[in-house]
């Protein structure tokens, strides 16, 4: 079991509020990513449920058991950390039997569990070596190995991949959602690329300024941003935000629109603007458009267009993926 | 023509470093070589370099009128004593100003240094009297004591500054790992911070050994280490250069030893963070 819920969670340093009443439901075996801007308060939160730091205020509930009290080795929690952390004299074989080690697991277990371990993450060969003999997606391996011998409750993640290169990193990106799924053990996993939050999460928290701005799965933060913040975070390009009074909204404060929910129309339909930047990759077209008094807007059409820069273009927003948004940047339901 | 030049450039470097070795060096050789002098040559002038009648005479009387071995059991003891005392003391002093920091913690450290400012002679007569009153004169309790607590702030500072160089995160790993906060010292904090240890307790136990204010001043014959055994051919009968000699030669042999065998961990340890 490994069910977390934080109640009104508080953390200041000093006279500095870092995390500012964080309320969320972990459900048993989900896979949750923390995401946001660098500096919003992530890696603080993950600790205060790791029990690395306090908490200034609220409580933090593993399964329904109230454990701000707790010390970190007592929650059954374990972590991966950026760093990865590995214990630098130890072999591979010690820094994985670590834990079990400090449980006081009889000898046999230890070591059946530890090469079940690392047969699991193909690190059998590597067993007697020590962490600086290896390469950084081993050593990666090993604090992920190190984490899921102990059958932990759930496994907490701080940016594990962010140290590994492009290719490797979307490599271990799916070794690391298979082996969660496998296991069935609850996961929150950090990062601040929200393409791997997307890509991983059953379930997202936007986080921005030590606040939750929405929590939900990787679809509803997409398709119904609760604010400007998740609109703007979540997808690659960006939303494109045009003020409501420039296209005859008058209550609405800012209207938002998709780059993929642009339309290149007929002439006179829609919104009228110049390209002065056009990216064909040859699936997609990018175009950034210069849309006079709407500003820059970026659409993104599917297949190849004979566009290039300076060529007018009309473009045509999809009505039903529309978002209006309040002068707060809370948005407007309807 | 470039490769040349540092060719000479690293000759000159070599030759300048063994000269200022050697000049490092000389009083010991001196010492050493008067040590085998009859006293009459030991202040002859000019002086005699190794053209002189080499005699062990010295060691003998040296040896028939103290006991050596009882003064190098003594300082073997004070000085390990002291420094072992330390080191427990000093590895969770400096854990908690390294990992756990608060805000007094720099002000904890200066504090600490700031004891090595005042002169020992300051606080002579109150330590003297302390130890009079408590009978710890001439004991050698006494003295692990003092040189301990003079060592203390020496000793923290050292492995406050090797703790420093230990990312903060292995510590926390060991935590959820499950690792108490003694278990976290003992199995990954301390392994990995040997080479520090090491030559602190290395560096501690010679400034212990060859400390000489404390060890004159509270201590006579019983617990008197080779620092008091040195010091009682200087004073009472007039000079005696080559005896002298031969006293400190006895004394600091054993701590040359242990430096000569020790010298690699030693300089590891004192350079760590600049290698790093
Ligand atoms: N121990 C600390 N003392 C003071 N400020 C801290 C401490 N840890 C983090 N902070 C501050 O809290 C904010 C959030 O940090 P962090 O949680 O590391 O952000 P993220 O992981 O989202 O990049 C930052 O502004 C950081 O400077
Ligand atoms: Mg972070």
């Amino acid at each position: 079991m490994g069910q977390i819920t934080l109640q009104g969670v508080r953390k200041s340093f000093g006279p500095v509020n870092i995390i500012k009443n964080a309320n969320l439901d972990i459900e048993d075996g989900s896979f949750v990513v923390f995401v946001g801007p660098s500096g919003c308060g992530k890696t603080t939160l993950l600790r205060l449920i790791a029990g690395l730091e306090d908490v200034t205020g609220g409580q933090i509930l593993i399964d329904g058991k109230n454990v701000v009290d707790v010390p970190p080795a007592k929650r059954g929690l374990s972590m991966v950390f950026q760093s990865y952390a590995l214990y630098p004299h130890m072999s591979v074989r010690g820094n994985i039997a670590f834990g079990l080690k400090m449980a006081g697991l009889p000898r046999p277990d230890i070591d059946r569990k530890v090469e079940a371990a690392a047969a699991t993450l193909n690190l059998t060969p590597y067993l007697d070596r020590k962490p600086r003999e290896l390469s950084g997606g081993q050593r990666q391996r090993v604090a992920i190995g190190r984490a899921i011998v102990r059958e932990p409750k759930a496994f907490l993640f701080d940016e594990p991949l962010s140290n590994l290169d492009a290719a490797l990193r979307v490599q271990m990106r799916l070794e690391v959602t298979k082996l969660q799924k496998q296991l069935a053990t609850t996961a929150i996993y950090v990062t601040h690329d929200q393409v791997e939050a997307m890509t991983m999460a059953d379930k997202i928290v936007v986080l921005n300024a030590g606040n939750i701005e929405q929590y939900g799965s990787p679809l509803e933060l997409y398709e119904r941003p609760a604010n400007l913040f998740v609109a703007g975070f979540i997808g690659s390009p960006k939303m494109n935000f045009v003020s409501g009074e420039a296209v005859g909204e008058a209550d609405v404060a800012t209207l938002g629109v998709r780059p993929e929910h642009l339309r290149i129309g007929k002439e006179g339909e829609g919104w009228p603007g110049t390209v002065s930047v056009a990216e064909h990759l040859g699936s997609d077209t990018f175009l950034y458009v210069d849309a006079g008094k709407l500003g820059m807007l970026t659409a993104r059409c599917i297949g190849e267009f004979n566009l290039k820069s300076g060529d007018r273009v009309w473009l045509s927003p999809d009505p039903t993926r529309l978002h209006r948004f309040d002068k707060d940047g809370a948005v407007i339901r309807t | 023509m470039a490769r040349k030049v540092t060719a000479r450039r690293v000759w000159v470097s070599t030759a300048a470093a063994w000269l200022f070795g050697f000049l490092i060096f000389l009083p010991i050789l001196w010492m050493v070589l008067t040590s085998f002098k009859t006293e009459l040559e030991a202040f002859s002038m000019p002086p005699k370099f190794l053209l002189f009648h080499w005699t062990m005479e010295n060691y003998a009387t040296v040896q028939e009128r103290s006991d050596y071995l009882h003064h190098a059991l003594n300082s073997i003891l004070i000085a390990g004593g002291s420094t072992l005392i330390a080191m427990i003391i000093a590895i969770p002093a400096a854990w908690s100003m390294a990992f756990a920091p608060t805000k007094r913690t720099k002000d904890v450290l200066l504090w600490m240094l700031s004891t090595k400012m005042m002169p020992s002679v300051g606080v002579l007569v109150p330590i003297y009297l302390i130890f009079r009153d408590f009978g710890l004169l001439d004991t050698r309790a006494g003295l692990v004591m003092i040189l301990c607590l003079g060592n203390l702030p020496i000793v923290i500072w050292m492995l406050f500054t090797y703790f420093k160089e230990i990312p903060k995160d292995i510590l926390e790993a060991a935590r959820m790992d499950g690792a108490t906060i003694g278990r976290e010292l003992v199995y990954v904090l301390t392994p990995m911070a040997v080479p520090g240890l090491a030559s602190t307790l290395l560096l501690n136990f010679i400034l212990a050994w060859n400390e000489a204010f404390w060890t004159l001043n509270l201590s006579t014959l019983d617990a008197a280490p080779l620092t008091t055994f040195i010091a009682s051919y200087s004073s009472p009968e007039g000079l005696f250069w080559a005896k002298l000699s031969a006293a400190s030669t006895l004394a600091i042999a054993p701590i040359i030893i242990l430096g000569w065998f020790t010298q690699r961990q030693l300089v590891r340890g004192l350079t760590f963070g600049a290698v790093k």
